[in-house]
């Protein structure tokens, strides 16, 4: 990936020296980063080439839905990913909030256009998938709409980090809004379940044999941890892009404050 | 090759699900890695004068 400047080895001011914030820190969080990434590259790549060429070549179509079942290897995982996300940013929100962990805020803000990206994968994808096999591209059906709601609750959290002067007030806020928008995780989960809806119930998570053909299982777990391999390689980015910018902010303040001191 | 393209009818359906999924992908990761490349070339050129003026401020 970018190589980057040897200064980004330099933890940021004020940071470093607590004992507290040992895994806070962002010159070992960046070395960590560096060291897994390679590997997580290698597993990405191979399981989505494995994943594209079972899921569109050497996979049967479904009885019913013809070859529309190939949508599936793209949306499903898109879904899940949307949830994982979110579960990320909920958690990243909550250390932030109570061990007021430097790196969680940072990691909360990484993952929110991640999750809001893969749920707009898997609500466009649905829509395609749901025009020949249903009929219609869309219907407000409760599956539908929950997943709807948690694209705005990734589109609220990204406007109250933006929305204070001061980034610590806009993560505070940013952070309740993700631990409120928890209580959407289960309705999305058991949408399905608890009422009776168009989307079909979920094929694998039901305890015992998956009610899924194993020459279509393949694919889609394939393509499974490929999504959560690029969701990973793009948290791990996205938290070296939201590091830089801070040192940035924090190189110009100390600037402006050595200026006005002189 | 042209009846794999076909998918059996349903290209208009499956071969745009695809493309949205990698669209969206792929413009997660340049958005980062434009993102990425402008920090850093910000936080070098802070540094640059940052190294210079620091002793200066030292004497003061």
């Amino acid at each position: 990936m970018t190589a980057s400047t040897p200064s980004s080895e330099q933890p940021v001011p004020g940071v470093r020296g607590s004992a507290l914030h040992r895994f806070a820190n962002p010159a070992r969080f960046l070395r960590l980063a560096r060291a897994v990434q390679p590997w997580l590259l290698a597993v990405t790549l191979v399981s989505l080439l494995a994943g594209l060429y079972f899921g569109l070549v050497a996979s049967p179509i479904d009885y019913q839905q013809k070859d529309t079942v190939r949508i599936m290897y793209v949306h499903v995982p898109a879904a899940w990913m949307a949830m994982f996300g979110y579960s990320t940013l909920a958690i990243a929100s909550a250390v932030g909030l109570i061990w007021k962990h430097p790196l969680a805020d940072l990691a909360g803000k990484a993952a929110a256009p991640i999750g809001a990206g893969f749920t707009i994968i898997a609500l466009a994808t649905g829509s395609l998938w749901g025009k020949p096999t249903w009929g219609t591209w869309w219907v407000w059906d409760a599956r539908l709409t929950s997943v709807v709601v948690l694209l705005f609750l990734y589109l609220g959290y990204i406007a109250l980090w933006n929305a204070f002067e001061q980034p610590q007030r806009g993560a505070k806020a940013a952070a309740v809004l993700a631990l409120v928008g928890i209580v959407n995780l289960p309705i999305i989960k058991f949408s399905v379940d608890w009422w009776n809806t168009l989307h079909q119930p979920a094929s694998i998570s039901r305890i015992g044999t998956p009610a899924i053909d194993p020459a279509m299982l393949t694919p889609l777990l394939l393509m499974a941890v490929a999504y959560l391999g690029l969701f990973l390689l793009l948290l791990l980015l996205r938290m070296r892009v939201e590091l830089a910018e801070r040192r940035v902010a924090a190189l110009q303040l100390s600037r402006s404050r050595a200026g006005e001191s002189r | 090759m042209a009846e794999f393209f076909a998918m059996g009818g349903y290209a208009a359906y499956i071969w745009p699900a695809y493309g949205i999924a990698a669209g969206v992908i792929i413009g997660l990761f340049v958005w980062s890695w434009r993102g990425l490349a402008r920090a850093e070339r910000a936080e070098a050129a802070l540094g640059r004068r940052e190294r210079r003026r620091v002793p200066k401020v030292e004497r003061t």
